[in-house]
């Protein structure tokens, strides 16, 4: 599974994207959050509060309780302040 | 609902020339009664500010920005639509985005491009950063609450 980061979020994870092997189990967006936060201290100051991390799944915004794609780009970002 | 013209969407580093815009997109097409351009530009914040920088999500800006344009072009069946944004670092006084919306009357066209600023300013995967006129990297713009309440009226 291919992760993306952007703005604060890659800054405080430290990259601007990755390919994870996603442990048995793991089939929400909000699950994957929980065991991203637990992979290291970028990642908890990153992920601290899970409830404004904005993600999207394939380039389409949704919500914490979509299930995961067998494959794909999963992004997680801070809200947007386009325009 | 009128099927609505197919926006013309461009997310890209340089400036745009707001007249050439217009022009491109009224042209040659007498049914169009109202044009309306908004332009968002980079604040100085009263000095404080040397630049924004736009980091955005190439790929995906270009696929909201179009899912946002078609929704407002067939809601307001608009007869034309552009939407442009940049990214990277833009100064003061610059431009950061423009919307020209078109139809046979003003209403429409007024409506559509207040409901594609409310949508861009929280749906569009840009991210604004701060650089200080004191050298400082200022941090990142926080998005604020109230752009995203101006969503809630547009929900029919």
């Amino acid at each position: 599974m291919k992760l993306v980061y952007f703005a604060w979020v890659r800054e405080r994870i430290g990259k601007d994207s990755e390919t994870v092997v996603l442990p048995e189990g793991i089939s929400t967006v909000a699950e994957l959050l929980r065991w991203l936060k637990g992979r290291g201290e970028g990642y908890a100051a990153a992920l601290d509060q899970p409830n404004v991390i904005r993600v999207a799944i394939n380039h389409q915004h949704v919500d914490h309780d979509m299930p995961l794609p067998a494959e794909g780009e999963i992004a997680l970002f801070p809200p947007m302040t386009g325009g | 609902m009128t099927a609505g013209c197919e926006p013309f969407v461009r997310v890209q580093a340089g400036d745009f020339q707001i007249a050439d815009e217009i022009d491109r997109l009224v042209s040659g097409r007498p049914e169009i009664g109202a044009v309306v351009s908004f332009s968002g530009r980079c604040r100085d914040e009263g000095g404080r500010l040397a630049a924004l920088e736009l980091e955005h999500y190439p790929g995906m800006a270009e696929a909201e920005i179009g899912r946002i344009a078609r929704e407002a072009a067939s809601r307001w069946g608009l007869s034309g639509l552009t939407i442009i944004h940049r990214f990277g670092r833009i100064m003061p006084g610059e431009n950061i985005v423009l919307v020209v919306t078109a139809s046979p009357h003003r209403r429409a066209a007024l409506e559509a491009a207040d409901f594609l600023m409310d949508y861009l300013k929280s749906r569009a995967p840009f991210w604004k950063k701060e650089h200080l006129a004191d050298g400082e990297s200022g941090g990142w713009v926080a998005a604020k609450a109230e752009d995203e309440n101006a969503l809630e009226r547009w929900r029919e």
